[in-house]
């Protein structure tokens, strides 16, 4: 197996780990504040709701990148630098 | 945990869980992954117009963390993207008035169902074959060049013996013509990647997701488009098509984002790993690992129908 790889997987596996442990807190807290807040919304303002889900979905996708890219950089393991596709 | 939207009890383990393996297939292969998550989400107990909705809410969250990380490696033609939202929108929009007709006959499921088994099976074994060929001819050009690095060019690891396909249509003569340097394309017809993408836009209105399995093949092939490139245009285009049809599921209520949520967690860690393979796999193994995942979709779809299930193809 390509060195590279196998230090790739190895950083997965840990970024994985300390992502699981986050995403503990993440559902108890977060989700759960959010649910009957939605909920209203859903029911009493629909167009308000449908731009809501999508920011949400769009910032939460943005904030866990962020969060496995900090994640990856705290516990030092560095990935190795690619270049643009499509061109050697 | 019980999701109150969509009033159903799903532990949120096996949401994080069908996520990260449909985030894995989004980067690495730049598709939608619904043909997955959608019965996936059926058999969670989800009722059926929020398994369309909430896989299409899924889809663009996931789609905005691999078409970012595709964009940092340069894998996404902009230009080209933007060019394709002429084809896609008025496609989609076809694909569902197409839909609307035939839902009045009273054989919608069967003609949409077997439409989508024959197209799915026709790009499997066309792909395969394809990056087979292509593999075998890789080996026997680098077993005869003694002294050429192994490693070889991303483009000569991206070459295709369907090349030839896209050298014609590069060569058409129907103007206006366009540039595409991030794709490393001269000149080639608007026209045709209008009607590229209105191929992909009609099917993702016609069958439902987000049709990467068709957009994504049709770019490397007809257009020429290095497969990275590929994948990172495909799922900018995703952004944009499941975007519009998350508002537009969201408004008629069809949406619980708190299982959209959930499921993303996990797609949001598969979708890194997913693009960060890619560059690790030659674009023809990209392709030739692609191969069996829409036959798992037409089983999926010739299972519903063959059960009489209430799986709806166009849902997926």
């Amino acid at each position: 197996m390509n060195r590279d790889l196998k230090s790739e997987l190895r950083s997965f596996l840990g970024e994985a780990l300390l992502y699981a442990a986050v995403l503990l807190v993440y559902f108890a807290a977060v989700l759960h504040f959010l649910g009957a807040w939605l909920y209203h919304l859903f029911v009493a303002e629909r167009k308000l709701y449908a731009f809501v889900t999508v920011g949400l979905i769009a910032a939460q996708g943005l904030l866990l990148e962020e969060l496995t890219r900090r994640i990856s950089s705290w516990i030092g393991w560095k990935r190795p630098p690619a270049g643009p596709a499509g061109r050697s | 945990m019980n999701f109150s939207i969509s009033q159903v009890h799903i532990a949120p383990v096996y949401l994080v869980l069908v996520g990260f393996a449909v985030g894995v297939l989004g980067g690495l292969f730049g598709v939608g992954g619904s043909f997955l998550a959608g019965p996936a989400l059926f058999g969670f107990g989800l009722p059926m117009n929020f398994v369309v909705g909430t896989d299409l809410a899924h889809i663009m969250g996931k789609s905005v963390v691999a078409a970012r990380k595709h964009y940092l490696l340069g894998n996404i033609d902009f230009r080209l993207g933007g060019l394709m939202l002429f084809g896609t929108i008025p496609g989609v929009e076809c694909g569902a008035r197409l839909i609307e007709r035939l839902k009045r006959s009273a054989h919608v499921d069967e003609v949409v169902g077997l439409t989508f088994i024959l197209i799915l099976v026709t790009i499997s074994l066309f792909m395969a074959w394809e990056s087979w060929a292509t593999l075998k001819k890789n080996r026997s050009t680098v077993a005869g060049k003694k002294g050429r690095s192994s490693n070889g060019s991303a483009k000569e690891d991206d070459r295709s013996v369907f090349a030839f396909v896209a050298h014609h249509v590069q060569r058409f003569h129907l103007p206006p013509f366009v540039r595409l340097p991030a794709s490393g394309i001269p000149r080639v017809s608007f026209l045709v990647i209008i009607g590229v993408s209105f191929v992909g836009g009609f099917f993702s209105g016609f069958l439902g997701g987000g049709a990467g399995y068709i957009r994504m093949p049709s770019m490397i092939y007809i257009l020429g488009i290095p497969t990275r490139v590929a994948v990172g245009t495909d799922l900018f285009e995703v952004i944009i098509s499941a975007g519009f049809g998350t508002i537009t599921h969201a408004l008629k209520g069809n949406v619980d984002v708190l299982v959209a949520l959930v499921m993303h967690t996990g797609a949001a860690l598969g979708a890194q790993f997913g693009a960060v393979l890619t560059q690790y796999v030659s674009g023809t193994r990209i392709r030739l690992a692609f191969f069996p995942l829409p036959l798992i979709g037409a089983l999926i779809i010739a299972y519903g129908l063959w059960a009489k299930h209430a799986v709806t193809p166009g849902a997926f």
